[in-house]
């Protein structure tokens, strides 16, 4: 009760504070607002990465253009993020051998009292569904820098289908279409795929990331195509890991690491 | 009355219900016993975080940061190669070559991409937080056979703890 107490009275003077702050911010959807427009006559990163991108790199979507190139980076610790993550969750959960034997959750579903009715109605949905749901996922990768997308969205929709199989079906229809071997391997090829854009940008004697080099491995009319490519390649690295870490998150935690029959 | 609410409300409105929703996460972060709703109460606070950051990029009357690149026009001003200092009077010079058909980069009239791109990072830190804690979770349900905090306390205070 009394921690209730304090946490209330922490609670309010924070959002009091905030509250009282708001009142300095820029109106809402001002264009003009220092985080828009800078401050003074100082052109603000945004405006120019507007302005810019197109000429830099040929990718219409400027938040791909950024995320991949401009803060490749950070993008790119973000994918080892998620790949640790996923190593995080394997370290913590995964079981094998007799342990997994003991703690194997029976099938919760008892087909003589579910109906198998039931079960054609889900699974002749998801038979429909799940193709439609990969290509749409290959889809947004692929077009991510000319599109909405990109290599987290299209990753982690591509991941999705693989839980819904798990989920219509059960855990071992999953893991036999997309193994734990593959899904650990499939990660691993992402970060791979991405520090080796760099690399190789380092081996051409630039910069780590700095794509435009690569016109000369690519092949293309010049520096800007030559962006546009390589953060179509970064991108499906991202997509490979993203996809393999939503899988790996979903098949350890829902059979409590046994990776059998699961929920 | 009218006035009033469109000069002092409408514009941090928005900014209102974010601090609400971040009080309601932290409020659940640190009163709420169940470990599960702490977690709950964390995705709260980040969604009010990512929504605060997201609403900072917007302009009235933008579209979204993705430009329109199709017909030869476009191309012309690509490959003129001004120079970065003028940008923002590039940017409004360039508008009449391309009014026509599609929207030039003039600032103004695209949504700022920073925060989309600093928040699509947030939402993967996110997931990815959010995955390890259930799965930390997980193991203290099976160690101590509950997820309240009150009882997981007095477990370990008992010594009910194998190392």
């Amino acid at each position: 009760m009394l921690t209730k107490v304090f946490a209330t009275i922490a609670v309010v003077i924070t959002g009091g504070l905030l509250l009282y702050g708001v009142s300095d911010f820029p109106a809402f959807g001002d264009p003009h607002s220092p985080a828009n427009a800078g401050v003074g006559n100082e052109e603000s990163i945004s405006q120019y990465f507007i302005t810019q991108t197109y000429k830099d790199t040929k990718v219409p979507n400027i938040v791909t253009a950024v995320l991949a190139d401009y803060r490749g980076y950070d993008t790119m610790f973000e994918t080892v993020v998620i790949f640790a993550a996923g190593i995080a969750i394997f370290a913590i959960l995964r079981v094998t051998g007799n342990e997994a034997e003991k703690k194997s959750i029976k099938p919760p579903l008892d087909s003589s009292i579910n109906g198998d009715h039931q079960r054609i109605i889900v699974g002749t949905t998801c038979r429909i569904v799940i193709p439609v749901v990969q290509m749409f996922a290959l889809y947004v990768v692929a077009h991510g820098h000319h599109s909405p997308g990109g290599g987290f969205q299209g990753g982690v929709i591509l991941g999705a289908s693989f839980i819904l199989v798990a989920m219509s079906e059960d855990l071992n229809a999953a893991l036999r279409r997309f193994s734990e071997k593959t899904y650990l391997t499939l990660a691993c090829v992402g970060i791979l795929i991405y520090a080796g854009f760099g690399l190789m940008c380092q081996f051409l004697e630039r910069n780590f990331l700095d794509y435009g080099i690569l016109q000369k491995v690519l092949f293309t009319d010049g520096p800007e195509m030559a962006r546009s490519h390589s953060m179509l390649g970064v991108e499906v690295g991202v997509a490979f890991t993203v996809t393999a870490i939503m899988f790996a998150i979903y098949a350890n935690l829902s059979s409590r690491g046994v990776l059998k029959n699961g929920l | 009355m009218s006035e009033f609410i469109q000069t002092n409300v409408q514009p941090y409105f928005n900014f209102w219900i974010y601090v609400v929703l971040m009080m309601i996460g932290l409020w659940a972060l640190i009163a709420k016993n169940n470990l599960i709703k702490k977690l709950i109460g964390m995705s709260i606070f980040q969604t009010a975080i990512i929504l605060f950051y997201v609403s900072l990029g917007v302009k009235d009357g933008s579209t979204i940061p993705i430009l329109d690149h199709h017909g030869p026009e476009h191309h012309e001003t690509a490959d003129a190669g001004h120079d970065d200092v003028h940008e923002k009077e590039h940017g409004k010079k360039a508008e009449p070559h391309h009014a026509d058909d599609h929207v030039g980069p003039n600032p103004d009239t695209i949504a700022n991409p920073l925060p989309h791109v600093l928040m699509l990072t947030a939402i993967v830190v996110g997931v990815s937080t959010l995955g390890v804690a259930l799965a930390i979770g997980q193991m203290i349900f099976k160690e101590f056979g509950t997820l309240e905090e009150n009882e997981i306390l007095e477990q370990i205070k008992a010594g009910n703890v194998d190392d």
